[in-house]
């Protein structure tokens, strides 16, 4: 019996298009669905870490700025000029190649962390995102009513209740706008973690225009994983401010 | 602490404020005032704007420091000593702090904490100073603001309520700490003329209730009928103090003299 010629699959069909008469190669894309994922994972892993830790680190900071803390507050001052004013890409740069070229660094026994790429990349995003984290709550704490701290020093609170208390509960929540853009430039800016052999989304697609010499496909998918990413975060953000700003809403009748 | 406890009576006054002197720079704004209010009085600060009234108030609990001058909360004197060209110093951060939550203030700008609801305000300092476990002192808050008439507001945000609303709940915030003094730094001031008598009503209620009060204020009403003491500043210096009978019906100082007809005209 002669094999039919049968009509063929969809799957097929789009792999046709897909192959020969499409722009973009959807089917190379999904082919390496692993790898891409493996990016998003890195991209979140190297965002969320920095964030946390940065924003951890940012608070006191933030506080010594705010309070005029002697010479501290110079200390600080000067380290969040440096990383504002340098480019993210050029810190890791630093970080990551330059801290190698000295013999003491290589013999201490931070060598096993900061020959890692990963290492070095969380550890310049952490001292990036803190520098901009602590402007941004430092403008935050400064903008508080000085009549609410008043009221918490006539009521017999300590300096450790009004911060904690008062300042930063109020502050962090004034913060939230400017605070979820920081996210956003993170994510955004996360992409040099490619450049220092890091596959996080950027990479993956590197990876697949440097492999099939496909520029489009790499990218493409790169970028719309980023959007995904971004419509997620600013959703959430969405969310949370309405929980915390109730007390700036007008009221609702 | 020994002269608390001497023959001069300061051990029996709620508030005894002794020899006060405030220089911002060069600008001397308060020359040498004294008030003495035992338990129950209410004393009215009476005076024109930039004649120190207020910044008197402020240094007795603390929030602006004294360059001299003594101050002693039921009998306990608030230690200080000389901090040089910054005037006078507290040498106990602590002792500050126990007595500013006896002397409860209220402000101006009313100056509630705008993140947290009424309820919230009102249990904040009594919880975290005062350590009054949180089931009792919601209870205690919300038998507070039933007393300012503030009890069906009480899950609002300050920026949800009138003038006159919020500064009810600041004196409910005041009052939840059960404090021996309550100092008022014009508290109608900043509100609305028809606003004025619903904070007004709930003032003259605690002067009846026996509250200790310092009330720095501009109603001339409130000072005459309310008051046990009224004392008129002018230039950083008391100019007339007395009974409001004495004070009002026979005024000693020309400028106060003046001061009254500009008001009451």
């Amino acid at each position: 019996m002669e094999p039919e010629e049968r009509a063929p699959s969809l799957l097929e069909a789009i792999k046709d298009f897909s192959e020969h008469s499409s722009p973009v190669d959807f089917v190379i894309i999904a082919q390496h669905w692993e790898m891409f994922l493996t990016g998003i994972g890195y991209t979140l892993l190297i965002v969320a870490v920095s964030l946390i830790v940065g924003g951890a680190l940012s608070l006191p900071l933030a506080v010594a700025r705010a309070y005029r803390t002697p010479i501290v507050n110079q200390i600080i001052f000067g380290y969040v000029y440096v990383f504002r004013g340098t480019p993210l890409l050029v810190q890791l740069y630093l970080v990551y190649y330059g801290l190698g070229q000295f013999e003491a660094v290589r013999d201490s026994i931070f060598w096993p962390v900061l020959k890692d790429p990963l290492w070095c990349t969380l550890l310049t995003f952490v001292l990036n995102t803190a520098a901009y984290t602590t402007e941004i709550f430092r403008g935050a704490i400064e903008a508080i009513p000085y009549g609410e701290v008043e009221a918490a020093k006539a009521c017999g609170m300590s300096s450790f209740q009004r911060t904690t208390r008062i300042v930063l509960p109020n502050a962090l929540r004034r913060a939230l706008p400017a605070y979820s853009n920081e996210i956003i430039f993170m994510l955004h800016g996360s992409v040099v973690a490619s450049t220092v052999t890091i596959v996080d989304i950027l990479g993956a697609g590197r990876i697949l225009n440097s492999k099939y010499y496909l520029a489009y496909e790499g990218f493409l998918a790169a970028a719309v994983l980023y959007m995904l990413l971004v419509l997620i975060i600013t959703r959430g953000f969405k969310v949370w401010e309405k929980h915390w700003h109730a007390h700036l809403r007008p009221r609702e009748v | 602490m020994a002269e608390a406890g001497n023959g001069s009576g300061r051990g029996e006054a709620a508030l005894v404020a002794e020899g006060i002197h405030k220089s911002f720079g060069s600008l001397e704004v308060l020359k040498g005032i004294s008030v003495r209010a035992n338990d129950h009085d209410v004393v009215s600060i009476l005076g024109s704007s930039g004649s120190g009234k207020s910044t008197f108030l402020r240094c007795i609990n603390l929030l602006e420091t004294p360059n001299a001058g003594q101050v002693f909360v039921k009998g306990e004197l608030i230690r200080m000593r000389d901090g040089g060209s910054a005037g006078l110093v507290p040498e106990d951060k602590k002792q500050v702090e126990r007595i500013r939550a006896k002397l409860a203030m209220v402000f101006q700008q009313f100056n509630l904490w705008s993140h947290m609801t009424v309820l919230q305000n009102v249990i904040e300092a009594p919880i975290h100073v005062l350590k009054v476990p949180k089931a009792e002192a919601t209870e205690h808050g919300e038998e507070v603001l039933r007393r300012v008439g503030m009890f069906e507001r009480k899950d609002y945000y300050p920026a949800h309520l009138s003038g006159g609303q919020q500064q009810r709940a600041a004196i409910a915030r005041a009052l939840a700490m059960e404090p021996e003094v309550m100092l008022f730094d014009e508290p109608t001031s900043a509100l609305d003329p028809e606003l004025v008598g619903e904070v007004l009503r709930v003032m003259r209620k605690l002067a009846e209730e026996g509250r200790t009060m310092l009330v720095v204020t501009h109603e001339m009403g409130f000072a005459r009928e309310v008051s046990d003491q009224v004392m008129f500043l002018h230039e950083g210096l008391v100019e007339e103090y007395g009974p409001p009978q004495e004070v009002f019906g026979n005024p000693k100082s020309e400028r106060f003299r003046q001061f009254l007809a500009g008001t009451l005209k």
